[in-house]
């Protein structure tokens, strides 16, 4: 045997006696505090989070960002092109936006209605303006909006062809379809968990029966499936009843995907060396899967959430696209885009397509913070 | 003679191997150990060696019940009482586990990467409820001092350890519950060669303190003979040859075991090194050679190695093997060391 004059202090290791503060603070951090360290790094993981959490914001106080209700027409405005805010005219420019005037006439030639700007009418835009009265949250009695403008009507991104402002309609329908995501992403997980957890854990017969019934409710295609179930709502069902409907059928669709994902995690940790440590250290099945199971995977499946999320997303519009989704007089992405599905509507009001560039946005981002999260997500890989 | 810590007797553990077919069942079994028995004297060190795949750590582990044993007894004695292992319920299991631990091979794996060192230290005695509150913490500090950790470390994640610190967590986990049997599966072959030598002198040292029984599995020969009293080679699922160290490894009397010492490496360079060359590989457990298990390898091979299953037999005083001809081979055993301590 070769034998060394190393004390075990002066051993090779990242712990030396002079190590810095920051070391310090890395050697004793929790798994969270490793994983935020490292999300910090990734750019592009951030932006995603930051658009996101713009969008519940903007969708959680939707009535006080919009300048009008979902609901509210205004019938001299109908189909109006989207109004971009300006600061400047000829007669020289202003901190304070305001709109041009604008004067609608039918080119006979083509039939179409042509806008023309005239920018010397100023009509200024004023924030925290009063309008219509709504309830923040469903609570609070308010009537103060983002901003407003007091003579005509804003509309940034025009109106539909009832005169209802695109711009509002989109922050509700934010809020209808992002809530449905997440209550469908919840439903689905914590079935998932139960499902996969239960297989993943005990395996043997259970497992195999549990994995062949999820591979039945895997076969089946999503689309029919989906309209299969949306079709079985009644009619008579008030929105809300559709609307919680929506997030039980997506979750029924979604679980199996991520409980094999769980199942899978489950059975490999099962056989690490650790979790044998821990049974060897007398630990019960109840102790390890709480203590040592549990946490180990808890990273990857936030990661896995946060990757279904689009999926959710997606569905619920594809569906609500189609008619078999939610109905109006709720506001969602899909509701919204059914309006944009004519040849009139590509043709002549382009504008009713804009909540495809928030679904659009939003899924970008979900898998962009996906992608972040999964990089920083475990964080013993490679050490710094 | 002292006092027998642990009798195994006939310990088989045989994994099935289901068929591709549906419903097609079990037809094969990897015979991983077939047939194993020995004792282990209180307070003694007793080595387990033989190639991968001849089946060391699977006894290791189904001592300890972490692998389940198809066969056999495993009768320990605490307290002037036996137990028969394999037969307790997992639950009389859990209450036994503060007896005996298991020190593991890699270092990195065995420790939750979740877990602050103090809370890993402290497992055995927080899930099997042996102590309470700021006992726990003392005995943690203790069981760490110990193992020469830094004390102020305890609040750290084993991710900040290097392999050889990280090793001495694991031992202090081992050793908090004061076990009498700690079984070591390769527990220093992961780690580079002078932290192996100083991870092994503490073992010894715990010993000298506390009494520790030990059941060293190694594939390193200079290691086992370290630390070693006895010594047991295993091939196949099976022991061919026990003996105390020095009796083994300068007087084998099995020609596998002659084998394995003509390749302990020598560390004079100019030394010309004479192995026996083995030829071919390990035989496959699931369908082991008849006769003996060797013949298929052995230089010495006769008929009637094909076809009878050698004795286990105590052919000198504590000195046990299987082998038709353990009388008659001559065989040659390691080189006596220059430079090596051979203990």
């Amino acid at each position: 045997m070769t034998t060394t004059n190393l004390s075990p202090q002066e051993e090779q290791s990242p712990v030396t006696q002079t190590e810095s503060k920051e070391a310090q603070r890395y050697y004793s951090a929790t798994q969270f505090q490793l994983i935020w360290w490292r999300f910090r790094k990734h750019r592009l993981g951030q932006a995603g989070a930051l658009i996101l959490l713009t969008m519940a914001l903007a969708g959680l106080f939707a009535e006080f960002f919009g300048p009008y209700s979902g609901i509210t027409r205004t019938s001299e405005a109908v189909l109006v092109a989207p109004q971009a805010p300006r600061f400047c005219n000829d007669d020289g420019c202003a901190l304070r936006p305001f709109l041009p005037g604008v004067t609608a006439e039918r080119n006979m030639e083509t039939l179409r209605m042509e806008t023309k700007i005239d920018l010397s009418v100023r009509r200024d835009i004023y924030f925290f303006i009063k309008g219509e009265e709504y309830k923040l949250l469903g609570i609070f009695k308010m009537n103060t909006h983002l901003f407003g403008i007091e003579e005509g009507s804003i509309h940034l991104f025009g109106t539909d062809s009832l005169g209802r402002d695109i711009f509002s309609r989109a922050l509700l329908a934010t809020r209808t379809s992002l809530s449905i995501g997440i209550f469908g992403v919840i439903i689905a997980f914590v079935l998932a968990l139960v499902i996969g957890g239960t297989a993943g854990y005990f395996g043997g017969g259970l497992d195999y029966g549990i994995q062949r019934l999820t591979e039945v409710v895997r076969v089946i295609p999503v689309i029919p499936l989906y309209m299969g179930l949306a079709a079985a709502f009644p009619k008579e069902w008030s929105s809300t009843q559709v609307y919680f409907a929506m997030t039980l059928v997506l979750a029924l669709v979604g679980w199996p995907t991520l409980a094999r994902r769980i199942r899978g995690k489950l059975l490999s940790l099962r056989g690490e060396d650790y979790v044998i440590a821990a049974r060897l250290s007398g630990a019960g099945p109840s102790r390890i899967i709480a203590r040592h199971l549990l946490p180990a995977f808890m990273s990857y499946i936030i990661v896995d959430l946060v990757i279904s999320f689009p999926f959710m997303l997606l569905s619920e519009t594809a569906l609500s696209f189609v008619g078999l989704g939610l109905r109006p007089p709720t506001v969602s992405w899909g509701v919204l885009l059914q309006d944009a599905q004519t040849v009139r509507a590509i043709e002549q009001a382009p504008w009713l397509f804009i909540p495809a560039l928030f679904v659009i946005i939003a899924v970008l981002s979900f898998t962009v913070l996906g992608d972040g999260l999964r990089d920083a997500a475990d964080p013993y890989q490679v050490s710094n | 003679m002292s006092d027998t810590l642990l009798e195994i007797k006939d310990l088989k553990v045989h994994f099935p191997i289901r068929s591709k077919k549906l419903f097609g069942g079990v037809t094969q079994y990897v015979k991983a150990v077939d047939g194993v028995s020995f004792r282990i004297e209180k307070g003694e060190t007793l080595g387990l060696v033989g190639e991968s795949g001849s089946g060391k750590t699977t006894v290791g582990r189904s001592i300890l019940r972490a692998i389940e044993p198809t066969e056999g007894k495993i009768v320990f004695n605490v307290d002037g009482e036996a137990f028969d292992l394999s037969k307790l319920t997992d639950k009389e299991l859990r209450g036994f586990r503060k007896h005996m631990q298991l020190i593991f091979q890699d270092p990195y794996s065995s420790l939750n990467p979740r877990m602050t060192v103090r809370d890993i230290i402290a497992e055995p005695l927080v899930a099997q409820k042996l102590a309470k509150g700021g006992e726990v913490d003392e005995r943690v500090r203790e069981a760490a001092a110990l193992c020469k950790l830094n004390l102020e470390f305890l609040r750290r994640f084993p991710h900040a350890f290097s392999g050889g610190q990280r090793q001495r967590i694991g031992i202090a986990r081992a050793l908090i519950s004061r076990p009498q049997f700690i079984v070591c599966d390769e527990s220093v072959s992961a780690l580079d060669v002078s932290i192996q030598a100083e991870i092994l002198n503490l073992l010894m040292d715990l010993q000298k303190e506390f009494g520790f029984t030990f059941l060293f599995i190694a594939h390193d020969l200079s290691v086992v003979a370290h630390i070693s009293k006895r010594v047991a080679v295993m091939y196949l699922g099976q022991l061919v040859e026990l003996a105390p160290t020095k009796d083994l490894f300068y007087t084998p009397k099995h020609p596998y075991t002659e084998a394995l010492m003509s390749a302990i490496p020598e560390v004079n360079p100019d030394q010309e090194m004479n192995p026996v060359h083995l030829a071919g590989e390990i035989p496959s457990p699931i369908n082991p050679p008849s006769g003996c298990r060797f013949h298929t390898r052995c230089p010495y091979t006769k008929d009637m190695c094909k076809t009878d299953i050698p004795k286990w037999k105590e052919i000198e005083d504590n000195h046990f093997v299987s082998c038709h001809f353990a009388n008659t081979l001559t065989l040659k055993g390691a080189e006596i060391p220059t430079s090596v301590d051979a203990n």
